[in-house]
């Protein structure tokens, strides 16, 4: 069965997550096509990251699917570098390699990982920290950029690896207000330019403009989804009306 | 001029009976000295270099998720570290060393494979290797999940993972306490004299044994010898920990 675009690139179905006897996802569905930007909002403990992090199997799942262009992502036989190369993922942390400029954070994977030729993913690098609006930092090591810049910088390393579904959790939540927006305009730029993005965030105002899709969550289930002009102005569940008072 | 330097310290051996720095003047001690320093040499290198490896193997083999591999790890470190080198040494020699095969090249002689210098050498290296894997450990540790969770997600491998990026974060947490290990393995290095390896201290010993009068001069030629050598490393050491700084990262 080879996936064709008219399929959902990223599918979910029925997803049951646990933590020892915790239970964190209590039946998740949810279908993404390719070049939609879908935005996760929802409670703190909600489950949110962990949803996100089953995507590329950073975290596995107790029951459901989880398909990326077709091919179950919890299939034991399943490559996860083929995974992880189709799925980038950036982090409320940046986590970029504190011993690696921001050049060398952004070549690794495709050199080590794929083995690619070291000039030409030299030449990618620069054009994507171009691309993040951090042109002159190649140089820098991740403990000389700001929040922002780090983010950036993590940004074009995830898409140095050419992913087709880019992830995003809560990449704004640790930065300050004035550096949250030039993150948001790099997304908005990758969106723009067709980029499939799941995103957890709790930025409204982003998520109403950009998002083709937002899903409400709540103690692991999905309580409200729907287009951002329809879920901000009708939303119908209570939990939803008063998650959205709460934010707005 | 060899000669004048010769004559005086055997003029000052006679006036001052205690002090008889014979290996300045007799070829045969100096030769002892030379190749004992010279023995004490190889030995510290190589136990470095092999405890090193140890603590980078044991330190990943502990975040294996076998329960197994981690027990083995665990038993290793306590055998090693809370049993005296000393008793390892002679424990690795006669123990040890009465089931190792032997060769013969001449037919007559029973030579066996691992010399006492080869024992000295697989000793020592497991003795300070237990406590560099301790001490890598802690240096991964300090490595938080987040970063090496980041390294997954980009598709590489656990090895790769820890290769690139636990393994070189950790040793720069973990230079201080290696540094301290890597000294005390280069003095214990003397305790290898105990299975007739002849380092510096055996030499020493031997010199001592034939001149009474050179005991002071030995004991003074052991001390200079120690404190270079581990000036030497300990110098080494700390030019790697600079040459390993990163900008705007502080451990
Ligand atoms: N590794 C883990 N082990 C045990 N429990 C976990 C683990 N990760 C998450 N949890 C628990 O799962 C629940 C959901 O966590 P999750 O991080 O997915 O929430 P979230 O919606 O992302 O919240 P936030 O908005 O605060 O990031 C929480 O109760 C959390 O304590
Ligand atoms: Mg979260």
């Amino acid at each position: 069965m080879t996936w064709t675009p008219d399929h959902p690139i990223v599918s979910i179905r029925d997803v049951e997550k646990s933590f020892g006897t915790l239970k964190v996802l209590k039946g998740i569905s949810m279908d993404v096509m390719k070049g939609e930007v879908i935005c996760i909002i929802g409670p703190s403990g909600s489950g949110k990251s962990t949803l996100i992090r089953c995507i590329n199997a950073l975290n596995d799942i107790q029951g459901g699917s989880i398909t990326v262009e077709g091919q179950e992502v919890h299939d034991h036989k399943l490559d996860k570098l083929a995974l992880r190369r189709k799925v980038g993922m950036v982090f409320q942390q940046y986590n970029l390699f504190p011993h690696k400029t921001a050049l060398e954070n952004i070549m690794m994977a495709p050199v080590k990982v794929l083995k690619e030729d070291k000039a030409k993913v030299a030449e990618r690098a620069r054009s994507l920290l171009k691309k993040v609006r951090l042109e002159g930092k190649e140089d820098s090591y991740p403990g000389e950029l700001s929040g922002g810049q780090q983010q950036r910088v993590a940004i074009a390393r995830s898409l140095a690896m050419n992913p087709d579904v880019m992830l995003f959790d809560e990449v704004t939540a640790a930065l300050d207000p004035e550096t949250v927006k030039e993150v948001l305009v790099t997304i908005k730029d990758l969106a723009a330019e067709g980029m499939t993005c799941i995103l957890v965030t709790h930025e409204m105002g982003f998520a109403r403009e950009v998002a083709d899709h937002i899903y409400f969550t709540d103690k692991g289930v999905i309580v409200e989804h729907g287009p951002p002009t329809t879920f901000f102005d009708n939303a119908k569940d209570p939990r939803t009306k008063e998650f959205l008072s709460q934010i707005l | 001029m060899l000669d004048a330097f010769q004559d005086f310290f055997r003029a000052f051996a006679a006036d001052h009976p205690a002090w008889n720095f014979v290996f300045f003047y007799e070829e045969r001690q100096w030769g002892q000295v030379i190749s004992g320093l010279w023995m004490t040499i190889k030995l510290s290198v190589v136990c470095v270099i092999f405890s090193v490896i140890i603590g980078i193997v044991g330190a990943a083999m502990q975040g294996s998720n076998s329960r197994v591999v981690r027990g083995i790890v665990n038993a290793y470190i306590q055998f090693f570290r809370n049993t005296p080198p000393f008793v390892q040494l002679l424990f690795f020699y006669f123990a040890l060393g009465s089931f190792t095969p032997t060769y013969s090249p001449d037919g007559w002689l029973e030579i066996p494979i691992i010399s006492n210098v080869g024992w000295a050498i697989i000793s020592l290296s497991f003795f300070a290797g237990a406590f560099n894997v301790e001490i890598f450990r802690a240096g991964v540790e300090a490595v938080p999940e987040s970063t090496q969770e980041a390294s997954e997600a980009l598709g590489f491998t656990r090895m790769q993972t820890f290769g690139y990026i636990v393994l070189p974060l950790a040793l720069r947490v973990s230079i201080p306490s290696l540094n301290n290990n890597l000294v005390n393995l280069v003095k214990t290095t003397t305790q290898a004299f105990v299975i007739a390896v002849p380092e510096l201290l055996y030499e020493s010993i031997t010199i001592w044994n034939d001149f009474p009068s050179a005991q002071n001069p030995m004991m003074l030629v052991l001390f200079v010898a120690y404190l270079s050598l581990v000036g030497i490393l300990v110098m080494g050491m700390n030019s790697w920990e600079r040459s390993m700084r990163i900008p705007g990262y502080g451990v």
